[in-house]
């Protein structure tokens, strides 16, 4: 692309400039066929986008001609990356996002057309120099709105790992923390780091931690519970672990994991009361007279 | 050379360690205890390391050893006050401590002190 002649260069430019205000409408025209979509983005919004990269493209190509790559496009760059980041996050699907871009094509088709008039060579070949420039901004545009796209994803599951370790206070020395869900590595470092950050700011000697939730106990969660355990003990608070289902205690048992040094407990309410027992508080039902 | 301070407290000895350790002070500490156990006759040691950041398998280690060797001189050993990033530096490192008690405060620790030496009579 960078071998283009001189006069091919100047020519895509120069029909942007003198034909701007008809490229424009053409092209707005085009968009508010299927892709448009007036709920999500207001008309004067999007003449003002369009016409801000007709004038970005024309300085592009008067600058650094149609290689795509080159610096002279960084402008060009950055706003096709803010609108489809924008549109990413709008709710825009990603073909309204390409049509953006790819839209322009009619117009400029038309525009050189007319130019050339009857000499075939010259359109063919700025055709496909247009072509291949709307083709590379096409494709630039999907890949930020992707990207886009995949940091909200990353973004929610960080949220979601959050969300997951809650570390609650049962009594005034006691906390629990209730597992939902898998057990891995990285979870149990979020839940370890939330559950002692707790343990030092509550000044709790006992904590639960209750495995309900958690569908599956192999080797590698035992080995992350006994690591949890161990870190609290090294603090000077006591862990009980509770919810242990039936199946799990059989897999535990089979795997031959050893829990011994731990207590365990059926149910929350066990590990509950055993917790009572070493802070030395008694509950009871009050008698009514 | 600095050095950590010991401090007696009725039947107990008190170490509070207050700077980065280092290997050399580590052994120091390790000397200087063991002495002071056998010449005050102490029922109890209590290490405070809540101002302790960083560990590594050495201090780990030098914990463990102090704490039996304070048993064979017939004193408990309590370690209170530990931060949630030494506790898990030091099981990521392998390092549970299995023979050291342990509690959250120096309170708490001083409880567990009297309470283990009223057992024992």
């Amino acid at each position: 692309m960078s071998t283009v002649p001189v006069d091919q260069r100047s020519s895509l430019g120069s029909i942007i400039t003198q034909n701007r205000e008809e490229i424009l409408a053409e092209w707005l025209r085009e968009m508010s066929g299927a892709t448009r979509r007036s709920d999500l983005i207001k008309e004067s919004d999007l003449r003002s986008q369009c016409t801000q990269f007709l004038s970005l493209m024309q300085s592009a190509i008067e600058s650094g001609g149609t290689n795509f790559q080159s610096n002279a496009w960084d402008g060009v760059r950055n706003l096709l990356g803010e609108i489809s980041k924008s549109r990413a996050q709008q709710g825009f699907t990603p073909t309204e996002t390409a049509m953006f871009v790819l839209s322009f094509k009619r117009p400029i088709f038309r525009q050189i057309r007319q130019i050339h008039k009857s000499d075939v060579d010259n359109i063919v070949s700025e055709t496909w120099t247009a072509t291949e420039l709307i083709d590379a901004m096409g494709v630039y545009t999907m890949e930020i709105y992707q990207k886009s796209r995949e940091e909200v994803i990353r973004r929610q599951q960080e949220e979601l790992l959050e969300l997951s370790t809650p570390v609650v206070k049962l009594w005034d020395g006691i906390l629990a923390l209730p597992i939902i869900g898998t057990l891995d590595s990285a979870r149990t470092q979020v839940v370890m780091e939330s559950l002692l950050q707790a343990i030092v700011q509550t000044n709790s000697r006992v904590a639960i931690i209750d495995i309900t939730g958690v569908p599956t106990v192999d080797t590698i969660v035992a080995q992350h519970l006994l690591k949890t355990v161990t870190a609290a003990r090294l603090m000077g608070a006591e862990c009980i672990i509770s919810g242990v289902r039936p199946q799990i205690a059989q897999t535990i048992v089979h795997l031959g994991i050893n829990l011994l040094d731990v207590t365990t407990k059926a149910t929350l309410s066990a590990a509950f009361q055993v917790a009572l027992d070493k802070a030395g508080l008694v509950l009871t039902r009050q008698t009514k007279s | 050379m600095e050095k950590i301070p010991i401090l007696k407290m009725g039947q107990f000895l008190l170490v509070t360690i207050q700077v980065d350790m280092h290997d050399r002070l580590a052994m120091a500490l390790q000397d200087d205890l063991t002495r002071m156990i056998s010449d005050t006759e102490a029922h109890g040691v209590l290490i405070d390391i809540s101002s302790l950041e960083i560990v590594d398998s050495f201090i780990g280690r030098m914990l463990a050893n102090i704490a039996a060797m304070s048993r064979v001189l017939d004193a408990q050993t309590v370690v209170v006050g530990m931060q949630p990033a030494v506790a898990i530096t030091l099981v990521e490192l392998g390092l549970s401590l299995p023979g050291v008690r342990t509690a959250l405060n120096v309170d708490a620790g001083m409880e567990l002190l009297r309470s283990s030496n009223g057992f024992r009579g």
